[in-house]
């Protein structure tokens, strides 16, 4: 990976129809750019869908993404961003060994150190939960993984609110809207 | 069929088969009789429905229709998706598909089109009910022929095509995740002005987007006012008149010596709906790295792609123009484009004159062309097919009237010649020639069956070196005269002429050509002149691939 590439968030916003999906990722596959996380679900704008993409670039190349990628028919809106413009959260679930944790209470300080919590107990499994920025759930696994105790990890992917005060898609439909003949 | 009439369509060109049979049944009525709203040309191949619709579009200014069947023969489409949305020209091409309760089962003739066309494609879509046909049909030829125009492809479900409802027109011209025409900045716009208005050596490039936007008069009036040099790209030559005072030629690897030179010595440069293609740049490291770079285009991602730039004005250079030059002073840069002649004149001496006035040895392809262009009559279509044929071609001929030219150019899809001029035959009543090699002439042969049951008035050129000329060209420059599968064994053209019931004479005398290009021209319908070139005539001059434009050679 070239020295000049930092991880950057994506926020894309398109209409609910099928395929956009296909066409926003192909986008990165031409250019030899991997997706790291992608999450996509509704946007507080009925009938909008929001995807929210990390990946590792340079300025140069996120910026000829974000403009091809805006560039499809039913794209509204495609913006990319850095960490310190965004509030991040991703989610981590654990799920550990159940006679693991109770017999070392070490286990369980950990969790509660990292601040995370427990979903689940059965006799054989604990299922944690986690939420917080990419390192804050890797610093748990990491932890956990030391008591030789997870059965599964998973992280979600990252989603994010800018820190700017609204979310300029409305404004812009709305401006869309008003200048329709 | 209504809907294709609601959007003024007038020329289809396809290939029918069992998924679109449907649709091909009601064309039927549509193409004769009291309903008769529609031609139809039946082409020989789907490849070649497509570049005919791209010739017509390009001539035609409209969009141009293909309509095929599902399976092979929607794939036999996308070479020319490809090549119509890297050259920006409006199609819509209408694809059958299985009925939706067989598609994923790989049904007979089943392709996922949507799914392969869209990277190649500016929409595609799949009209799965005929509730749907009018809203789809409209949405495609607004996005096909609106802001930056490409191809759009509709694939069309059997069952959609059966189904039966009251028909309600829709009429789409709005789409709000879709800025086709974006608001013209005015910072952007007195900026633009400002650096003009200063310059010292500003040079312009001219491409296709002055066309498509149908600003060749506003073009005209910007040049003018501040007396600035203009080159044009493959694509734009016909933006501005070859025979206009500030016209200073073609730009590119193979384009005119002196413009391509002046790009590095300029101190403002105008890009005017141009990509800066790497055909054009050359080295982009290097390039017009001394100048303060002006960008119009209608499409946002075009800025900065290849070239950064200083200003970017995005708007369609319809209304971007006129704004720029209401803020221009009138100017004269006699002395900067007198600096244009002495170099013009190494050209002139060096390539043009021998290439176009040769004194003996084997006929060339310059002074083919060269012969076509002055008897030809005035705003004849250029049609070239790709490689040595057609730089040949777009350098010697004359461009005095506006979409004059169709040619492949960022695909450089061989086999594009022949249909395409087909197409612009339908497009226009002026003089359609088309210039081929010995190769592209043979990816479409089958299309001489077109030419013959439509009598498409094309006249073709066939310039025969029996080489596939530019691949010989770049071995022998670069591959230590390796030709590694590039001489061809051809065929007897004549019988195949003759086949057709096409016209057709040889050259192979130097003095004979004027009599066989009169003759070409003057004969009534379609005809193959079929010259005899020198195995190993190079285009000249000639910016070696991936060097910087000022490295152009005038021999080699």
């Amino acid at each position: 990976m070239k020295d000049n590439t930092r991880l950057y968030t994506l926020l894309v916003y398109s209409e609910n129809v099928a395929g956009i999906l296909n066409q926003i990722t192909a986008v990165f596959t031409r250019r030899q750019v991997n997706i790291e996380s992608l999450n996509v679900s509704a946007s507080s704008i009925e009938g909008v869908h929001k995807y929210t993409i990390t990946a590792w670039s340079d300025a140069d190349q996120i910026e000829k993404i974000t403009r091809q990628i805006e560039k499809k028919i039913d794209v509204i809106k495609a913006n990319y961003f850095t960490d310190d413009q965004l509030f991040i959260r991703e989610s981590g679930l654990y799920k550990l060994t159940t006679d693991l944790v109770i017999n070392n209470p070490d286990i369980s300080r950990t969790i509660r150190r990292h601040d995370a919590s427990i979903m689940e107990v059965n006799p054989t499994y604990v299922v944690v939960m986690k939420n917080g920025k990419t390192e804050d759930i890797l610093n748990l696994y990491y932890a956990l993984n030391e008591y030789g105790c997870v059965l599964q990890y998973t992280r979600s992917g990252r989603i994010a609110v800018t820190r700017s005060t609204q979310e300029q898609v409305s404004e812009f439909l709305e401006q869309r809207e008003g200048s329709k003949k | 069929m209504r809907a294709l009439q609601a959007e003024g369509v007038k020329t289809i060109f396809g290939y029918p088969g069992g998924s679109i049979m449907p649709t091909y049944d009601a064309l039927f009525d549509y193409t004769r009789g009291e309903k008769k709203c529609f031609d139809h040309i039946l082409v020989r191949h789907e490849q070649a429905a497509i570049h005919a619709a791209e010739g017509y579009a390009r001539v035609s200014g409209e969009v141009g229709v293909a309509l095929v069947t599902s399976g092979p023969g929607a794939t036999n489409t996308l070479t020319g998706v490809a090549d119509a949305m890297l050259d920006s020209t409006p199609m819509v091409v209408i694809a059958g598909q299985v009925a939706i309760g067989a598609l994923g089962t790989d049904a007979f003739q089943e392709v996922d089109l949507v799914g392969v066309a869209q990277p190649i494609s500016k929409w595609s879509y799949q009209i799965r009910h005929a509730e749907d046909i009018a809203w789809a049909v409209s949405r495609a030829f607004y996005i096909a022929r609106s802001g930056r125009p490409g191809p759009v492809v509709l694939d069309f479900p059997r069952n959609a095509q059966v189904e039966e409802i009251d028909w309600e027109p829709k009429k789409v011209d709005f789409i709000r995740s879709y800025v086709a025409y974006p608001k013209l900045n005015m910072d952007a716009v007195r900026e633009a002005a400002e650096l003009i208005n200063n310059a010292k050596k500003p040079l312009a490039l001219v491409g296709q987007g002055v066309e498509l936007g149908n600003a060749q008069e506003e073009l005209k009036a910007f040049l003018e006012k501040a007396d600035i040099p203009a080159g044009r790209t493959m694509l734009g030559l016909s933006a501005l008149p070859s025979d206009h005072p500030l016209n200073v030629g073609m730009l590119g690897m193979h384009g005119n010596y002196a413009v391509n030179l002046k790009e590095q010595e300029c101190d403002v440069l105008i890009a005017i709906g141009m990509r800066f293609s790497d055909r054009v740049t050359g080295n982009t490291k290097t390039y017009a790295k001394q100048a303060k770079i002006i960008h119009l285009d209608i499409d946002r991602s075009e800025i900065d792609k290849n070239v950064k730039t200083h200003v970017a004005v995005v708007a369609d250079c319809k209304e971007s123009l006129p704004a720029i030059t209401s803020l221009l002073n009138k100017n004269n840069h006699q002395e900067w484009r007198n600096s244009f002649k002495e170099l013009d004149e190494k050209e002139r001496v060096k390539v043009i004159e021998p290439a176009i006035h040769p004194k003996d040895g084997p006929l060339l392809m310059g002074e083919v062309v060269n012969t076509v262009a002055q008897q030809a009559p005035r705003g004849t279509v250029l049609v070239t097919d790709v490689g040595q044929n057609q730089l040949f071609a777009t350098r010697y001929f004359t461009y005095p009237e506006k979409r004059s030219i169709c040619t492949s150019g960022g695909l450089g899809t061989m086999g594009y010649g022949m249909p395409a001029a087909i197409g612009a035959t339908f497009a226009t009543d002026r003089t359609v020639c088309c210039f081929m090699g010995d190769g592209g002439f043979q990816m479409c042969i089958e299309e001489l069956g077109t030419i013959m049951e439509q009598q498409a008035p094309v006249k073709m050129i066939l310039m025969n070196n029996h080489y596939l000329g530019n691949v010989r060209q770049w071995q022998d420059m670069f591959w230590m005269r390796r030709k590694s599968f590039t001489k061809m064994l051809n065929p007897n053209y004549e019988l195949i002429a003759q086949g057709y019931g096409i016209g057709y004479i040889a050259v192979t005398d130097r003095k004979d050509l004027a009599a066989a290009v009169e003759k070409m021209l003057t004969t009534k319908g379609p005809f193959i002149l079929e010259c005899a070139i020198k195995e190993d005539d190079d285009v000249l001059p000639m910016t070696p691939p991936g060097m910087n434009v000022d490295d152009m050679v005038l021999e080699i």
